[in-house]
């Protein structure tokens, strides 16, 4: 259909800065304040993760300022879903995140995307929540995470947003969120953790049952591995952004598999401790999206 | 017939046309069945010739027929003066067109029409539909006359696509593409399909590019989209999207546009799935998922049935989906559906899931469906339907062409593309005349150019036809020689049954089978058309849908269809007590040159049909076997199937489209001897048994020489069968067909016979045996007794509910039951082979009682039993283990019925500067009580002979797996 292509191609990122509030508000619930962070080392690593997908990746970047008051502002994913040239605003789960998408919905309006509203469809009192760290696109459809910050519902509104797509959800426990345990590794190649719970989650539900589609799978040992962020940049060369050697030794060498690709260590230390990981900190775009 | 089609091509003469037309239609009269292709092929290109059409005016005048076509033969029209009934179709293109057909003529002769009329030969993927009783859609079966089926109400009808291609680039004529644009554009502006507003625009420019061609400034101005239709909500704002990309296609054809749009289409998550509304039974947080924590017992879904298997959708989301190769089986039993699961990568048993649907039509609706997909997209040729008179349950089978079959067939078209003309959507519509005419007309045209010249394109489609033909025939013959034992069977039989189940016997073929067919597309119907009529305006497109369901229709219940219905299922259930069990078997022809070393690979696990939770087991066998996939045979041996099943499964590499091709492929390369194969699974037999010892004698019966074998699955306790046969063929050639076979044809009836004699026993065994069929008899004895015994054992084990089953592999007894030919070489024929037979067998009963065994049983509510019984001849393993030779070629083929798998494993080695070839077949029937596994394993085994009379059947290997169900009902 008109927006079905391979996964990866991307011209645009934005991201959001490193308020000298963060941490503040912990990052998930269950960790709260009493973890402790660098906030300058959080903007150093924030700054080389920009400055990799300019520079190395080549793409334009979209800087939006941060905002003292939004502590969390600078996950930046979970506050839209970008599909083709569509945008879902999402509705975060935490009331004081809410306001996030305020920047963010501006953005994307400039960038000339149609923006769909999950807000507006369901009004605040429908309930629906959904955040872009539960949501998996593949190219060829969704994998939505049902988790403590994503609802049904909210599945529901992306499924009505992009309607072209499949849209499976996908149950997930505990705190945790769908994107920490898979990301995209290629337009066919999802990278999954190889931790029980990620096992059965993902491999069982979304490999086997849920998808028409072959993916291939790489499976890395660590969970904090499995974030990472494909793109295929302006130059056709592959890149993937993972957590470097020291963050998660024991799966470097499943990235190496990956055949021709440009490897981009990335730190995430300060991020992860707050429950966010690589691809918590963009969205990625692609506006020379045309119709094939 | 073939007479005929050279007739067509040169006289124009309408009479002789039409003649040959009925004669086809008449012949036809089973459907779909490829068998009588060398006559449809014709038909097909008679369709093209203008001759065909004049005639087609002039039956509606009726003036004609009088007096040629009545001398034609159909032995309809011969008997009396035929009633002629006005049948008005719906047509793509929203035109309306009128034909007139005999009352009772079969819906295939409609379907043609209509066909004909359309200029359409690659008609497979389509259907007529009609509204029933509770206006829902059904798909119109072609094998059933149309007044059974249109019991009220005027005879209107539509034009329908009913398999979706998942690649319409593969379709060979721009004409079929061009309908399958037409239903797409109606299933996108009514909803059913529901698309982003980027592939509406898309979508939208390719549409008016087709009709319109280059955009013309000066023609069309800038308001020129306004009155086409593209979206269920058109805004202006799409209108000008469409009108800007349009006006970058310049040149495009309209053929190009099309594929643009399908292109484009088939991508959509809701690209030909057809939605059922339904209930969770249970609470299956696991597999289903509704939410955690939720309980998931009642939650409205919807079931989704497509090429690549069975969605789940909760809402919009999709929440489950299982791939043909996943499911093992399908059944429904009153308004339950039932689809059995094969075990995942962390699970130990399979699963049996429940549905619940709002009415026992709606149930059996979606069986059909599922049926009929999986047959058409997973299957390289359609199962024959069951043939008894008396049997329980649905006859109820695919049997048109499967997309293999097709795609074959279609591959053959030689004619020049036809020129149509596009009508477009909305704004011709009223200006349309009923008839359609012009359309024809054009069509016509090249067509008869085509025809005129091309005689040898005709002789083309012949070929492609015969190869069909020669299989079908094999077949047909066999089903007659099938049908007339089970009429002498039957009434034995019957007098066995219990009443209960004669009453549900009787009552079925007739009432049930009208009812089927008025159930089937209803809820496809009822989606495509639904949108606006329970829904409200302010309705999503999704819950349009969902409001079409019958679940929210008034009268779900009400209909007088149903009443009988029920009727059956009381029957079934008392049927239940007694038990049937479905029989799965599958049954692998394996004809190799010397080597067999897949041997061992011939154990076959079948799927045991889960008995309802009640007695009902029988009804819902009955009705609803369905098939086991080529999964099943997986994993009891696995190896000799790996490749495609690994594709499925496993994730490797192949997707299930792949696997497809490489059937056809295969079958395109080897088109004899594929199609030799395929015939074998197609046989079923039913096996009506004995209610209360219903799981008699499963075990196999094998005597013989060399060609033929017999084994006997236990009807009733006996759910899954799996033989393998192998023939080794010194040769590597393989020929077709042989005299032999013929014998064969007396010796089942024999066996048939002493089974009926046997009466209470309740084994029914068919067997076809060649030349030895008195020895196979005693033995067959033998086996049944020590069968029995074990059965007995079975049946004591408990039955669980519908919604756990669990297969527990039980023990395998082995034996090898093997014929050699004598000769590798030479022994081409048939009579030549060597009798190792009797001396085997007697082992191989006395193993089997041992194998009689449950094991698995945390939450045993289906006891599974497993058998495997293989014959061997001593001479072909020992060749086969001794040398491995060189290996050539390796080719792994798999089709699939409703009720039987076939796979089929071609080796060729050469050692010791002998090739050998070596076809391994693996049938896994699948069935129900009304399965006569014995007999459609002997006929498998009898026609892979047949088809390969050079080559001897080395092993045979039978694997029964049978699901023990005991009464409790439960529920």
């Amino acid at each position: 259909m008109a927006n079905m292509c391979p996964y990866g191609r991307f011209t645009h990122a934005v991201v959001r800065g490193i308020p000298e509030t963060f941490g503040k508000t912990a990052g998930d619930s269950h960790e709260n304040g009493e973890v402790t962070v660098d906030q300058a080392k959080a903007q150093r690593q924030f700054g080389c993760l920009t400055g990799a997908l300019r520079q190395k990746v080549g793409l334009q970047l979209i800087e939006i300022p941060p905002d003292p008051e939004l502590p969390e502002s600078w996950r930046i994913e979970d506050v839209a879903v970008i599909q083709g040239d569509t945008a879902l605003i999402t509705r975060p789960f935490k009331q004081q995140r809410r306001s996030e998408v305020d920047a963010v919905r501006r953005v994307m309006s400039e960038l000339n995307l149609t923006i769909v509203e999950m807000g507006d469809e369901l009004g605040d009192s429908g309930g629906a929540t959904l955040e872009g760290s539960d949501v998996l696109f593949t190219g060829r459809e969704f994998f939505v995470g049902i988790s403590s910050h994503t609802n049904r519902r909210g599945a529901e509104v992306l499924a009505d947003t992009f309607r072209d797509f499949a849209v499976s959800t996908v149950p997930v426990c505990g705190g945790a969120r769908l994107k920490d345990f898979c990301s995209m590794g290629g337009p066919d190649t999802i990278i999954i953790s190889n931790s029980d719970g990620a096992k059965k989650t993902l491999r069982v539900r979304m490999m086997e049952q849920l998808t028409d589609h072959h993916y291939e799978v790489l499976t890395v040992p660590e969970e904090s591995a499995a974030n990472c962020i494909y793109i295929k940049g302006p130059s056709k060369r592959d890149f993937l952004l993972h957590r470097p050697a020291e963050e998660c030794p024991d799966s470097i060498s499943a990235f190496q598999k990956l055949p021709d690709y440009t490897p981009l260590p990335t730190a995430c230390s300060e991020a992860s401790k707050l429950g966010a990981s690589l691809s918590s900190f963009c969205l990625l775009i692609n506006r020379k999206h045309t119709y094939f | 017939m073939t007479t005929e089609s050279g007739a067509d091509s040169e006289a124009k003469q309408p009479q002789a046309n039409k003649e040959a037309e009925k004669g086809k239609t008449k012949a036809a009269a089973d459907p779909a069945s490829p068998q009588k292709q060398p006559e449809q092929l014709p038909a097909a290109v008679g369709h093209s010739t203008p001759t065909r059409k004049d005639q087609e005016q002039e039956e509606d005048q009726e003036s004609h027929r009088s007096s040629t076509s009545r001398l034609s033969k159909s032995p309809l029209r011969g008997v009396k003066k035929v009633k002629m009934m006005q049948c008005k179709i719906t047509l793509l293109d929203g035109t309306d067109y009128t034909v007139n057909v005999e009352k009772r003529a079969k819906g295939h002769v409609l379907f043609d029409k209509v066909c004909e009329h359309l200029n359409l030969l690659e008609k497979d993927y389509f259907g007529v539909t009609y509204r029933d009783v509770e206006n829902q859609k059904n798909w119109l079966d072609p094998s059933k006359e149309l007044k059974k089926q249109i019991r009220t109400g005027p005879w209107n009808f539509a034009f329908n696509v009913k398999f979706y291609p998942p690649d319409p680039s593969q379709l060979s004529e721009d004409i079929t593409r061009y309908y399958l644009c037409l239903q797409l554009r109606d299933d996108v502006v009514s909803g059913r399909l529901p698309c982003s507003f980027a592939t509406h625009t898309l979508l939208g420019s390719y549409t008016v590019q087709s009709e319109l061609g280059d955009y013309d400034l000066e023609e069309m101005g800038s308001d020129y989209v306004s009155e086409i239709r593209f979206a269920p909500n058109q805004t202006k704002e799409l209108e000008e999207k469409v009108m800007e990309l349009h006006k970058t296609y310049k040149g495009m054809t309209p053929a190009e546009a099309e594929i643009h749009f399908l292109e484009n289409a088939k991508k959509l998550s809701m690209y030909g799935v057809d939605l059922h509304h339904a209930k969770l039974v249970g609470n299956l947080y696991e597999s289903l998922a509704p939410a955690e924590g939720e309980d998931s017992e009642g939650v409205e879904i919807m079931l989704g049935v497509c090429s690549s298997g069975l969605l789940i959708y909760r809402d919009r989301l999709r929440i489950n989906r299982f791939a043909w190769p996943k499911i093992l089986k399908i059944s429904y039993k009153r308004n339950n559906f039932y689809i059995k699961i094969r075990p995942g990568e962390f699970e130990q048993f399979e699963s049996t899931i429940g549905f619940k649907l709002p009415n026992h039509r709606a149930s059996k609706r979606l069986w059909k469906v599922c049926v009929e997909h999986h047959t058409f997209f997973r299957l390289v040729s359609p199962e024959a339907p069951p043939k008894k008179f008396l049997s329980l349950g649905s006859k109820f089978r695919y049997s048109g062409r499967t997309q293999a079959q097709t795609r074959r067939a279609s591959a053959q078209i030689a004619r020049p593309a036809p020129l149509f003309e596009r009508t477009s959507s909305k704004r011709y519509n009223m200006s349309r005349s009923l008839d359609g005419a012009p359309i024809t007309e054009n069509h016509e045209t090249p067509v008869k150019d085509g025809t005129g010249d091309g005689v040898p394109k005709v002789l083309a489609h012949e070929d492609i036809i015969t190869t069909v033909t020669t299989e079908r025939k094999a077949e047909e013959e066999k089903e007659e020689q099938e049908e007339v034992q089970k009429a002498a069977t039957e009434t034995p039989e019957a007098t066995e049954m219990t009443p209960l189940r004669h009453d549900t016997k009787d009552s079925e073929p007739p009432p049930e089978v009208v009812k089927h067919q008025t159930n089937i597309s209803e809820l496809k119907r009822s989606f495509l058309e639904t949108g606006s009529g329970s829904g409200g305006p302010g309705q999503t497109e999704w819950e349009k849908r969902l409001s079409s369901s019958p679940l929210r229709s008034p009268r779900a219940d009400e209909s007088p269809m149903i009443e009988p219905l029920e009727l059956q299922d009381a029957n079934d259930e008392q049927p239940t007590e007694e038990e049937t069990k479905q029989v799965v078997g599958s049954k692998d022809t394996v004809a190799a040159g010397y080597l067999v070393k897949y041997v061992p690979d011939s154990i076959v696990t079948e799927g045991a049909t889960s008995s309802g939770p009640h007695g009902i087991s029988l009804s819902t066998t009955m009705d609803d076997d369905v098939f086991i996939n080529g999964t099943l045979r997986e994993e009891a041996e696995g190896k000799s199937h790996e490749e495609e099943e690994v594709s499925d499964r496993s994730d490797v590499k192949v997707s299930p489209g792949a696997v497809r091709q490489e059937v056809s492929q295969a079958i395109s390369d080897k088109k004899g001897t594929l199609i030799i194969f395929k015939q074998p699974e197609n046989k079923e037999n039913t096996q009506d048994e004995g209610t209360s010892e219903k799981k008699s004698l499963p075990a196999p019966i094998e005597l013989e020489t060399d060609e033929t074998e017999k084994e006997t699955e236990a009807p009733a306790a006996v759910k899954g069968q799996t033989s393998v046969v192998e023939m080794l063929s010194p040769t590597v050639e393989i020929k077709t067909g042989d005299t032999a076979q013929i014998k064969n044809i007396d010796s089942p009836k024999k066996a048939m016979a002493s089974w009926i004699s046997e009466e209470k026993v309740e084994v029914s065994q068919v067997i076809g045996v060649f030349t030895k069929k008195v020895e196979e008899l005693k033995t067959l004895d033998e086996v049944q007794q020590k069968a029995e015994g074990i059965q007995s054992k079975q049946l004591e084990s408990s039955l669980t509910h519908i919604t756990v089953s669990e297969a527990s592999a039980a023990s395998l007894a082995v034996s090898t039951f093997g014929w050699v030919s004598p000769s590798q070489k030479a022994s081409a024929d048939q009579d030549e082979k060597p009798v190792i037979t009797e001396n085997e067998a007697e082992p191989v009963t006395s193993k089997v009682p041992d194998g009689v065994d449950v094991p698995s049983k945390d939450v045993p509510v289906v006891h599974t039993e497993t058998k495997t019984i293989t014959y061997e001849s001593a001479e072909v393993d020992t060749n086969g283990d001794a040398d491995a030779g060189v290996l050539l070629s390796a080719q792994t083929i798999t089709s699939e019925t409703t009720s039987t798998t076939t796979t089929t494993h071609i080796t060729k080695t050469v050692k010791g500067g002998i090739s050998e070839t070596r076809i391994e077949k693996r049938i896994v029937i699948t069935g129900d009580a009304d399965i006569d596994h014995d007999e459609a394993l002997a006929q498998a085994i009898k026609e892979a002979k047949e088809q390969h009379p050079d080559m001897s059947v080395t092993k045979v290997v039978v694997h029964k797996e049978t699901e023990i169900t005991p009464e409790e009902g439960e529920d």
